[in-house]
Parts: C-alpha cells; structure tokens; sequence
C-alpha cells in the first residue's frame, strides 16, 4: 500500500476536500488494492487458522502413539493409518458410519425435496415466509436438547410407542424392532432411531441448496418442456431433476460430511457402538492418543474427496 | 362458469375448420383482466402477428392458445378441436419462447430432439429428424455445442428448430426477435418468413413491434388493454385504421378530433392523417389545404419530419422527402392533402 501511496502526487487529489473524500477516490482508482483490502482478514483466517488447523490435523495422523509410555512419538510415520487399516473393528466403525451418513443422505434428500419443491415452485409471499421459518426453527434451539427430545420421543415408554399402543399398532413396532442390525430393543437405542434423529437434524441443511436450485429452475424451461409433448413425470426427470441436482449434491455434502463427523447422537441415540465421530473423542480425550484420532478424522475428508470426483464425473457440476 | 356460445365463425359442412379458433375468450388475473371477449379465427397455413403494446392480452392469448393458461370464458378450438380440457404436451401446437427457454444442460442436437425424445421416436431416428431441421435453420455443425455457447441469434434458430421439428399444426411465437440487435432482426424476419412459405404451419405471432407485425404477416390482430381493436391484412390495418389506437400505434398518425376535423374539412368526424400523405408548400394540387407554422424539425434520414401548429388549432406532423430542403421552424407553410387521406375513425373499440 505504501507503495502505492508513493507514486500518487496528484494535484487534483490535494485539491479535493477532506481526507474520506480523497481515500474513496483513490480506493476507486486503485480497485485491486480495494479488492485486497477486503480479502485480507478472510484470507487470513482461511490460510493461518483454517487450513492450518487442517494441516496440523494431517501432520498428527503421521505421528505415532507410544502405548507404553503414553507418549506421541514425533516421528513421521504410517503407524496409525496401519492401526487404522487393519484393525477388523476399526474398518466396521468407518463402514458403520459411511453406510449411516448415506441413509441419511438418501433419507433427507427423499423427505427434503418435496418440500423445497413446494417452496421453490407453489409457495409465494407469506406461505413461503412461513415455510423458511418451518424449516429453520429448529436451528434456533440447542442442538443436544432436540437430541435429548427425540430420545424421550423415541424411548420404549417414550410418545412413539404409546403413538403406536394408542393406533393398536404396537405389533407393527414390534415386528420393526426385530429387524435384524436396524432393530432393538427400542427405537431408542437402534440404528433405525439413530437414522430419524440424524435425519431430522440435518434436513434444513438438504432443503436450503435443493430450494435454491429449485428457485434458478425458469418457468420458461418447465412450460417449454410440456409445449414440446412432455407429460408432467417427463419433465420432471429430464428437466427439473437434473437442474436441481447441483443443489441436491450441496445439500447431501452437509447431510452426508455433518452425520460422517458427528458424535453425539450416536453416543445420546443408539447402542454401544462406535462411529467415527466417538472414536476421534475416546481417542484424543481418554486414550490421548492423537495420531489415531487424527488418522480417523482424515478418512471422512478422503471419503467427501472420493463423494465430490464421483459427483463431478456424474455431471452434477455441469448446470452450475 | 365457462358459457359456451356458438363460435362466430362456425364452419360449413365439408369446409375445413379454422387452425386455431377464439370465441368469445375472457381471462382475468386477480383486479386486471387480461383478456375480454376476444374472438378470432386464424386460417391453416397463415402468418397471423398478434401486435400492441406491454400488457395488452397479446401474450396471454398466445398462453391460452399453447394450454399454460385456460381461459375463464370462451372457448378455443384448434383445427376444430376444443382446447378446454387439453393440457399443453396434448396439444400438437409448439412455441419458441421470448427468452427461448433452451434447455441450459443439454446439447444443441438433444435440444432439438427433445420432443421427439418425449413421444418415445428411437435415438437414431430423432437424432436424424433433428440434424435435417438444424441444417434447415442453418445451425448444422453445432449440434454439439451447449445453449450457453451460442449467440443469441444461434439460439433464436435453435429454438425455432426445436418446435418446427415436432410438426405442429401451429407454430407459436412470443416476440422471438425481441432479444436481438437491429440488423439481425431484419435478416431474421426475411428468413422467418421464408421458412414459413417452406413448411407450410400456420404461424401465430406476437410482437409489440409494428414494422415486424406488418411486413411478416398475412394478418394481423391490434390488441390494446385486452381486447381486440382491429384485424385485417398489414394494407387494410395499416391504410383504413379502425380506431385512434391502431392509427397512432401503427405507424405514425395525426388523430384530429370530430371538432377538428369539421375545422378543417367540414364534416363533423374523428379521423386520422397519415403524415406522409401531407404534401408541403403544393408540391402536389391538393384537395384540402391549410395554413401554419413549424414548430420543430427532426431529421429521420429517408424523410424529415415536421411538426406544424396550424391556424386552424391543431397540431399536424409532417413527413417530407430529405432531399429537400426542409423549411426551418418558425416558417410559415402551407400543408395540401387528398380527401382519401382522411380515413374515419370509429370512437371506440368494434364489438
């Protein structure tokens, strides 16, 4: 900046009155040192606390933990991948929580895009207001107390059940209960519940990016689609579904990294064990040891780098 | 709340109905009413332009005609068929849209098949039916390019081949030129013309451009606030104005009042004068005449136009030949102009 300040004896400028008045025109003049200035604190906290955050995050996971004596070895190696890689529990906690971020995944985007297809297409003025509000208020509440809410929903003497006892349905629970992996005793402490609660809490995060994709679709494009013979369905799959998918993809990269990271519902929802989100905490809090909490923590973000090629390959990018 | 009434121009025996046929057709949205009572039937095989300005039903007839509106009265019958419970993708019509609405995800060539896509015609047989309609409109070689990567002309084409290759019985046209510059405009209006001498499709046309609607159609419908102010050839519309709108939309018009006419002429009827039937200072013997001042001088190139404030009252616009000199403002002229330029004017909308 000073340097730029150096070659600017400009007569005009001493002219001008007062010191903001100058510094605007300058800056309006120079637009590049505008557009740096802004940049610099974001690209500072990106650089410096985000992506380096990130990098010792990387550097730990090739650290090795000494199980003697408790100690971190600082030493580059690939002990804890090795630990990580082959160790049969530790590959069903990454397959558990990968095959769990995917139902959810799918099971938002089903809920999610009839609703955000409401929003984008039918609701206008205030129904739409009142829609935004629908999907964002339980944002605004504490995410362990709607956690704790969905337990006592889903518990065994919980609403659901005394739902399903009320309705005589309580052979139907029953009988989804004894469903093999996903069952339980209650839905309280089964996969099945733990998918409902992870679904409903990241379902704002589905419906926002597909509304918006929604909303950029034309009116033009859909009417053009019908005026050239396409029955309703038609249009729908070739024209609406694949320029809404970049927002479908946005919206399953939140559904599917937030469900892949998290920890608590499956500690508060669900039986004993593991997903990765637990481990990367009993491992870096309890155990201390880093490096493998660092090794499990790379693997969501490897598996969100393979998730994003493949949706890239698959077009999902091409309408952006 | 549909009342069916006869169609005005219910068709005999063994003559062949109307391409497309209004009766009596309202529509209303919310407070505006769109369209009120309009009634006309257009002809297989004709280019008929649907002309006025923003907001005068011209649109909205062309989305009840194509299914994206159903009208609250009236009916709509397309080669004889009524339209009422026919959605859209039933009805054989097709529209190039006003911002062309190409599908931004496909290629050109799946573009232009997508219809054929959709009626279940097999991947080779679509692909071929589209290649030949994109050479038609001189697109062929850029079947494999995406809308984005096109110029707005290009586009233009793209969309017209994209409705011509489902052959439809009508052809519908929401100011498709509405989004290009001058020039290609004008080039694009020869070929449109063309291209529809060589299909043979009834084209409806709607435009709030005067120039495109009189030298594209064989018809044309003046709409103003929802109703319809006069069909008839370019020549008809254009020569014998019905109404003060039509004289002062289409082209360039002097609208005098029943009193200033009868100051004038000495019949007590509203009329219109063409400027350009005006001749200044007797350049031709003229059967009616008067006298008065330039008050202003514009020069439009062919012709100039000036702007006369006569003894009599009124103000009179002038257009002259350029190649002479035009008098200046504040001169004093004479204005002379054959009886036959006086075309009478109706004082409201026809039924």
């Amino acid at each position: 900046m000073s340097e730029a300040l150096a070659r600017r004896p400009n007569p005009a400028l001493a002219a001008a009155p007062g010191l903001t008045r100058r510094l605007s025109s300058f800056l309006y003049r120079h637009g590049g040192l505008l557009t740096l200035l802004l940049l610099l604190p974001p690209l500072l906290w990106l650089g410096v606390v985000y992506l380096g955050a990130l990098f010792a995050l990387l550097i730990q996971s090739f650290f090795s933990f000494d199980g003697f004596t408790g100690q971190i070895v600082h030493e580059l190696s690939l002990a804890s991948y090795q630990e990580l890689l082959t160790s049969k529990a530790n590959l069903d906690i990454i397959l558990r929580t990968m095959t769990m971020a995917m139902a959810v995944t799918i099971g938002a985007a089903l809920i999610g895009f009839p609703i955000a297809y409401f929003m984008a297409r039918y609701a206008s003025g205030r129904v739409k207001a009142l829609c935004y509000l629908a999907v964002m208020l339980p944002l605004w509440s504490s995410y362990l107390v709607r956690v704790y809410a969905w337990k006592l929903l889903l518990a065994k003497e919980g609403i659901l059940s005394w739902l399903f006892a009320k309705l005589h349905l309580t052979w139907l629970l029953e009988r989804i209960l004894a469903t093999p992996v996903i069952g339980g005793p209650s839905l309280s402490v089964s996969y099945l519940g733990m998918f409902l609660v992870f679904t409903y809490i990241w379902l704002p995060f589905m419906i926002l990016p597909i509304q918006a994709a929604l909303e950029r679709v034309p009116r033009s494009l859909i009417e053009a689609s019908a005026d050239l013979g396409a029955r309703p369905v038609a249009t729908f799959r070739n024209v609406i579904l694949p320029l809404a998918f970049p927002g479908v993809v946005a919206g399953s990269i939140f559904t599917f990294s937030l469900t892949l990271g998290d920890y608590i519902i499956p500690y508060i929802i669900g039986n004993s064990r593991f997903f990765i989100g637990q481990v990367v905490y009993v491992q870096q809090g309890t155990a201390g040891n880093i490096p493998l909490a660092a090794a499990f923590s790379v693997v969501p973000i490897v598996i969100m780098a393979i998730y994003l090629a493949a949706a890239k390959r698959l077009g999902a990018f091409d309408a952006l | 709340m549909i009342t069916r009434q006869a169609p005005s121009a219910t068709t005999a025996g063994g003559a062949a109905a109307p391409a497309v046929l209004l009766a009596e057709v309202s529509r209303q949205f919310g407070e505006v009413r769109a369209l009120d009572r309009v009634s006309f039937a257009v002809e297989d095989g004709e280019f008929f332009a649907m002309l006025g300005p923003s907001g005068s039903g011209k649109t909205t007839c062309l989305r009840l005609i194509a299914g994206f509106e159903t009208p609250d009265q009236g009916t709509i019958q397309i080669h004889g068929r009524p339209m009422a419970a026919v959605p859209p993708y039933d009805r054989n019509v097709n529209t190039v849209f006003q911002d062309y609405a190409l599908f931004p995800h496909m290629s050109v060539l799946d573009n232009v098949a997508y219809g054929l896509m959709v009626k279940g015609v097999g991947r080779a047989e679509r692909h071929r039916r589209a290649g030949a309609m994109l050479e038609l409109v001189a697109l062929a070689g850029l079947e494999a390019r995406r809308p984005a990567a096109l110029s707005g002309g290009q586009r233009q084409r793209v969309a017209l081949a994209r409705a011509l290759v489902n052959e439809p019985e009508v052809l519908l046209l929401d100011e498709p030129l509405g989004a290009l510059d001058l020039k290609l405009r004008q080039q694009m209006q020869t070929e449109l013309k063309a291209l529809q001498r060589k299909v043979g499709i009834t084209f409806i046309y709607v435009t709030h451009d005067q120039e495109e609607a009189l030298g594209m159609s064989d018809r044309l419908a003046v709409f103003n606030a929802g109703r319809i102010q006069q069909i008839g050839t370019p020549r008809v519309v254009y020569e014998q104005p019905a109404t003060a709108f039509v004289a002062s939309f289409v082209g360039a018009a002097n609208i005098l009042s029943a009193e200033q006419a009868e100051a004038l002429t000495g019949q007590r009827q509203s009329c219109a004068l063409r400027p350009e039937r005006i001749r200044l200072n007797g350049a031709a013997p003229a059967e009616l005449q008067a006298e008065g001042t330039v008050l202003d001088v514009q020069y439009h190139g062919a012709s100039t136009r000036l702007r006369v404030a006569l003894d009599a009252g009124p103000e009179l616009l002038v257009d002259c030949p350029s190649e002479r000199e035009p008098a200046a403002p504040g001169a004093r002229v004479s204005l002379g102009w054959p009886r036959s330029a006086l075309q009478p004017l109706s004082p409201e909308t026809p039924g």
